[in-house]
């Protein structure tokens, strides 16, 4: 049991170039892994298991060790700060944390709010600009809260831009560059070390650009 | 705020039931023997310290300790482990008399803690102390004493990760020059972080040879070919110190024969100022944390006004429960179910069993219910009951 490792990934947008990844990787995947409504995939013929977890779970379900690895966003792991290791850039599903809002508006001067589904990113962000704002944490659809007025402005993901056209918003300042990592379990990277290495190892070789240097 | 529920408990407090107590009681003494047959003597301190002298000492971060004020107005913390209190001991009142001391203890540490479950605020560490030896004898004998007080616990599957900080610190401070440096990227190593690691090391104006360096820094896990690697990586005399320190540390290892279980890390920073010299993370299978953390902490005396070596480790029982998994269902108790008029009969058959050590419960049947219900707790039921002889019912 204990040469089965355990990969939590996330649902959603890092899913499908996640597991392009792995197969790249010369991972033998069934077919039916991406579009499997399961929450839980057995690859008996690689012992992983994998969990499907909601992104911004991941770190924890590492951080607990139910998960031995993870993938996870940058974002994810400012916003949680987890116990974990990063262990390697993926470079996978680029995109940045933005300030945005509606043009030409400042933050309100009485009631500085910002909206955003990364509250702890957004905070220290702002403390490090010397600016004091009030944080409403939202859970998606962020673009919504400056264009009904619940905030002046939104810390939010933004990957092409897009949203924020089509809603009328625009990018103020870009805070930080977000790609996918995989992180380890400290306990898994010490009594797993084999395995986990040989996948690190593989992994780096298929990463594209900021890959470890020999 | 809603009124609490009589069953609420404060955030990361957990109790403990019978079955439970049993187990981690019989786990602690295993250790506690073994611990005491290395001629190590157990002690206590108080629950309540002083903020400004042992909460400040404390490796634990500020944020975790839990604070309240005396009637002076002093800030007093509940302990937030015990290697603070024990130095502020040895160096008040035992280090006058001997040297080198061996110290343990058995004790609640208390650590407050913001996020969800999982998490104690309340748990239970064994530990021990080695004061006023600066050999690496003595971090060896501290390696070799847990995975010896581990073994005895029936623990199978455990792993050590040993690293050295004084290597960590010279040569990150060889090739970068200044401590606020040195500092910015043990930052991210203490933080897990090798992608951040990395990144950093890349954006530095360094020439190509150190940054390579830099980068290879992070291969230095695995076994004993790891010191080697580390000898080619370092360039003076004081990196090379540290090497010399984990060299004798493996040999002294394997004098004992406990390599075994031993891996170097020399990645590893448990903390960014605490420890100075060997420290070691201890990890077990099925367990998420680590069960036990230790390491040399030459400074820590210091704060108490007394300048010698210190090394020690602590084992946190939540956590070694939970790698040991099973609890005992204990049922080992003998039931004499007695009526009034053989009252006496049943206090002397329960004294004459207990002085041969079975455990007895004395029951007055008109006590019980339900009878059926209350004897199938228990291994052996006799029934005393009435002018019979005794009638032992299973």
């Amino acid at each position: 049991m204990s040469d089965i490792l355990t990969i939590a990934m996330p649902k959603g947008r890092i899913f499908e170039e996640a597991s392009d990844l792995l197969r790249e990787a010369g991972f033998d995947l069934p077919p039916e892994f991406d579009d499997s409504r399961k929450l839980i995939i057995d690859v008996p013929e690689e012992s992983f298991r994998f969990i499907l977890a909601k992104p911004m779970d991941v770190p924890t379900y590492v951080e607990h060790g139910v998960a031995d690895l993870g993938i996870a966003g940058k974002d994810v792991m400012l916003e949680e700060e987890r116990d974990v290791y990063e262990l390697l850039d993926l470079n996978i599903s680029a995109c940045y944390l933005a300030v945005a809002g509606l043009p030409d508006t400042k933050l309100n001067e009485i009631a500085p709010r910002v909206a955003t589904k990364y509250p702890n990113v957004a905070a220290a962000y702002f403390r490090e600009q010397g600016s004091q704002v009030e944080i409403i944490k939202l859970n998606g659809s962020i673009e919504l809260a400056p264009i009904i007025g619940l905030s002046d402005r939104i810390v939010d993901i933004v990957s092409t831009g897009k949203t924020l056209v089509e809603n009328g918003l625009i990018e103020y300042e870009r805070i930080v560059d977000i790609t996918s990592r995989l992180i380890v379990n400290p306990a898994s990277y010490r009594m797993k070390d084999e395995r986990i290495s040989d996948l690190v190892e593989r992994l780096n070789h298929v990463v594209k650009g900021n890959a470890i240097t020999k | 705020m809603s009124s609490l529920f009589m069953f609420e408990k404060p955030l990361g407090m957990r109790d403990t039931l019978p079955e439970t107590y049993e187990t981690k009681n019989k786990v602690k003494r295993k250790m506690e023997t073994d611990i005491k047959k290395w001629g190590y003597q157990f002690i206590e301190t108080p629950t309540l310290e002083y903020y400004e002298t042992v909460g400040t000492a404390s490796a634990i971060l500020d944020q975790q300790l839990f604070k309240l004020l005396d009637q002076q107005g002093h800030t007093l913390v509940l302990r937030p482990d015990m290697t603070a209190p024990i130095a502020r001991v040895a160096a008040s009142k035992l280090l006058t008399e001997q040297l080198p001391l061996r110290l343990a203890y058995n004790a609640s540490v208390f650590r407050a803690q913001q996020r969800e479950g999982g998490r104690p605020a309340e748990f239970e560490q064994i530990g021990v102390e080695y004061i006023g030896d600066k050999t690496i004898s003595a971090d060896g004998e501290g390696i070799a004493l847990m995975i010896s007080s581990l073994k005895e616990t029936g623990l199978k599957s455990f792993q050590l990760s040993i690293g050295h900080i004084g290597f960590v610190q010279t040569f990150f401070l060889q090739i970068l020059g200044t401590k606020d440096r040195a500092d910015a990227l043990t930052k991210y190593l203490y933080e897990k972080n090798y992608v951040g690691y990395r990144q950093h090391v890349d954006k530095l104006s360094l020439s190509s040879i150190d940054k390579q360096r830099l980068h290879q820094f992070l291969k230095l896990r695995g076994g004993k070919e790891v010191i080697q690697l580390a000898y080619d990586l370092i360039e003076n005399n004081k990196g090379k110190n540290a090497i010399d320190e984990l060299k004798q540390l493996w040999e002294i290892l394997e004098d004992y024969e406990e390599t075994g279980r031993v891996k170097l890390d020399l990645t590893l920073v448990s903390h960014m100022s605490y420890y100075t010299g060997i420290l070691y993370e201890v990890y077990a299978e099925g367990v998420g944390f680590p069960i036990g953390s230790g390491g040399r902490y030459d400074l820590l005396l210091e704060k108490f006004g007394k300048s010698t070596g210190a090394t020690g480790f602590a084992i946190r029982m939540d956590h070694l429960l939970e790698a040991l998994g099973e609890i005992e269902k204990t049922k080992d108790i003998h039931c004499i179910l007695f009526s009034g008029d053989r009252r006496k009969e049943a206090f002397e058959l329960a004294k004459e069993k207990r002085a041969s050590g079975i455990k007895v419960i004395t029951q007055d049947i008109n006590g019980v219910d339900n009878v059926d219900a209350c004897t199938k707790q228990y291994s052996e039921i006799s029934l005393l009951v009435g002018k019979a002889g005794m009638e032992v019912v299973k």
